[in-house]
């Protein structure tokens, strides 16, 4: 069968079962454009090439599968370089494509030439430039076997003009030239076996649980685990959504903007399950006055996150549901005995926490931003996809919205990249057309991808923006207040678009809250509208997020409101 | 806890970018590398890397885990701890005014080293060995007056079962 390299690498999409890519056409890549318009994939015309990486991220999380996007070479791939460190350290799988110049003049400096295998290297779990049309079919099938396997991550394929143009006698690849790359999926019985016994025996056990449990869809085994066992549950930031919110057994957040108890409870626990964690700084702040009292248990798919950060009493490499689902059978032979009865000391201890320090605010006469989302909660009954910015949106969006459902939050945890709400709103939109998705920002942060409103209309997209429009850089500009003597650098935004004209210029609702007694009112016409909508909400200028832990403190060391 | 130095053998994919993968994974985690060999195998499609790096035991697992994370790589040995030999070599090119001719022979027979290029005021030494057999030719023959050197990093492979 004679097929030009794009026709190959549609057949291969096909077969991999994409329906969706996002994208943004350039001349290393007209002819997969020309070849990609006469199938019935669909794509996604983005504003800017990030963007494309952020809404393949957001339609991989919200719909459990692997992200696509196409951009061209140079400055479309250099774009998309945030996107993709960004999916990156989530571990989200996304199979990024971009055009490169023709092999011929590859090295050269041609128009619009990068190295982009080069650039990518160290923010991809695997990158290939394609040199024959010949091995794109196999590369193209590892490539979405690597990204969404194991510890998922982003895969990027480099493919030189005159590779997608040329035409060859196609022969379907027939295996992968994988040598090595086997994750471990199944753990060692005997660590588990210990881990069992560790729990029988702990008086004060805590489970902190992480992403990595939304990645292997092993929530209900997780709670099935925290319930029989009767061990409280935290969570990091990218693991909300992983054990229903609304559980007695749930702490809430865990490090630098987690619960009290939550964190207190960190400094006092004998047994701590760390499942689908990398221990990352904002959770484990000071990391010798971490956890000091507890036997570590560490489960995680990659053994690289195992003993990086702390040291580990058990370390089990394997996959969160795969490992739960046994750690639940072994804990069913054991008599675990009355566990209610025999922790009864330590869920007091914890109610306790909980009550000389609630997550709480106080609404008076402005608009308090943690009030927006609460009621953003109420309204949504807890049951809407949450995506957000990064600053002080994103910790209230964390702390108020209670998720009981994994894949209902999807923020850029490790990144921590502004301007990836709204393009991930539109990814996560496209994969659940038929779910309400919000993107919780910021003044500040929804400036970085603004742009993409556009998409968001031009593909008839109901996506929310709920803007905290507090005229700063909120979140840094608490760090000044905090620690820099009020000297506000460069964070204060007084010179604003109106949002709500802007919304117009878009073509999308706009609506603007500047009383507290408006809040409920605009939620519920911008929510319940079919349409496109930002929603801006004056709120407190000043207000922080608390709990606080200072960088670099032990988490049990926090400042309280 | 103590630094420590291990010699890694490391089998990978023989194709373009894999070193730089490598290379770029020390880099980006603030690893060390002391020496780094790259060379093809029997097996054409495979290469052999021996590197030798040094840190506190955590970052050295941390360095077989993170190398082992890499797609294209095969496989990796810690040599340290195990029975293994270990070869650098070197291009001593060395001044040999003809009062210190003779003198420079005799070192040469002593290491059993080898002559390998010759010019009136200069010889070329080959020496293998392992890094103590470096420094004390280099200690003899600094005083005479080493003109330039090149040297390999360690090449080592475990002992077989005797």
């Amino acid at each position: 069968m004679k097929l030009t390299g794009a026709q190959i690498m549609m057949k291969v999409l096909k077969e991999e079962g994409v329906d969706t890519i996002f994208g943004y056409p350039g001349g290393a890549v007209i002819d997969i454009y020309d070849e990609l318009e006469r199938t019935d994939i669909r794509h996604i015309l983005v504003r800017q090439e990030a963007c494309a990486v952020h809404a393949a991220d957001g339609y991989a999380r919200a719909g459990g599968r692997t992200g696509v996007c196409l951009v061209t070479s140079g400055p479309g791939a250099t774009n998309t370089v945030t996107g993709i460190a960004s999916a990156y350290m989530d571990s989200i799988p996304v199979v990024i494509f971009t055009g490169q110049v023709p092999t011929h003049l590859i090295g050269n400096d041609a128009f619009q030439e990068v190295d982009t295998v080069g650039i990518t290297r160290p923010c991809t779990k695997h990158n290939y430039l394609v040199k024959r049309t010949e091995d794109l079919a196999r590369i193209i099938k590892e490539a979405f076997l690597i990204a969404s396997s194991g510890r998922p991550g982003p895969v990027l394929i480099d493919i030189p003009k005159n590779v997608s143009a040329n035409t060859i006698d196609y022969k379907a690849p027939k295996k992968n030239k994988l040598k090595s790359y086997k994750p471990t999926y199944s753990p060692n019985v005997k660590q588990l076996q210990r881990v069992a016994e560790m729990i029988k025996d702990s008086q004060k056990p805590l489970i902190f649980a992480g992403g990595g449990v939304i990645l292997s869809k092993a929530s209900k085994e997780l709670t099935e685990l925290a319930r029989k066992a009767q061990i409280p549950l935290t969570a990091s930031l990218m693991g909300l959504g992983g054990f229903p919110g609304t559980d007695p057994l749930w702490l809430g957040m865990i490090g630098m903007h987690g619960t009290y108890r939550s964190n207190m409870s960190t400094g006092e626990c004998d047994l701590m399950i760390g499942i689908g964690v990398r221990f990352d700084d904002r959770v484990t702040g000071k990391t010798d006055a971490f956890a000091p009292k507890a036997k570590i248990v560490h489960i995680d798919i990659d053994p690289t996150s195992i003993r990086k950060n702390i040291p580990v009493t058990v370390p089990v490499v394997g996959d969160c549901k795969i490992t739960l689902a046994l750690l639940n059978k072994l804990l069913d032979k054991e008599d675990l005995g009355d566990l209610k009865k025999k922790r009864k000391k330590w869920f007091d201890q914890i109610d306790h926490w909980k009550s000389t320090s609630p997550q709480t605010y106080n609404q008076k006469d402005v608009i308090k931003p943690q009030y927006v989302v609460d009621k953003l909660y109420e309204l949504t009954k807890g049951e809407a996809i949450i995506t957000t910015e990064v600053g002080q949106n994103q910790m209230w969006a964390a702390q108020y919205y209670h998720f009981d459902k994994p894949n209902h939050f999807i923020t850029s945890g490790g990144l921590g990249c502004m301007g990836f709400g709204l393009p991930a709103a539109i990814g996560a939109q496209l994969a659940c057309p038929d779910k309400l998705v919000v993107d919780v920002a910021g003044d500040g942060s929804i400036q970085m991808n603004i742009q993409e409103m556009t998409t968001a209309i031009q593909c008839g997209l109901p996506v929310k923006v709920v803007i905290l429009n507090n005229g700063h850089l909120g979140m840094v500009r608490q760090w000044q207040q905090l620690f820099f003597d009020k000297r506000y650098a460069a964070t204060c935004l007084d010179c604003a678009p109106d949002f709500v004209k802007l919304a117009e210029a878009y073509g999308a609702v706009g609506l603007r809250a500047t009383k507290p007694e408006e809040v409920v009112p605009v939620l519920k016409k911008g929510l319940f509208s079919k349409k496109t909508v930002i929603m801006d909400f004056v709120v407190e200028k000043e207000e922080c997020v608390y709990p606080m832990v200072p960088a670099g403190a032990p988490v049990t060391e926090m400042l309280l409101v | 806890m103590t630094e420590e130095k291990h010699v890694l053998s490391i089998i990978v994919d023989n194709e373009p970018g894999v070193l730089s993968r490598i290379a770029g994974l020390f880099s980006g985690r603030g690893f060390n590398i002391e020496s780094l060999c790259v060379a093809e195998t029997t097996e054409p499609l495979v290469s052999r890397i021996t590197l030798v790096t040094t840190g506190e035991p955590p970052i050295i697992e941390q360095i077989e885990k993170q190398l082992n994370k890499l797609i294209n790589v095969v496989k990796v040995h810690d040599l340290t701890g195990t029975e293994f030999v270990h070869r650098e070599m070197a291009l001593i090119k060395v001044m040999a005014k003809a009062e210190h001719r003779a003198e420079i022979l005799r070192i040469v027979d002593i290491f059993r080293c080898k002559v390998v290029d010759v010019s009136l005021d200069h010889y070329t030494i080959e020496v293998t060995g392992d890094e103590g057999k470096m420094k004390a030719i280099l200690n003899l023959l600094k005083p005479i007056g080493i003109k330039e050197i090149a040297k390999t990093g360690i090449i080592a492979l475990i002992r077989e079962a005797r």
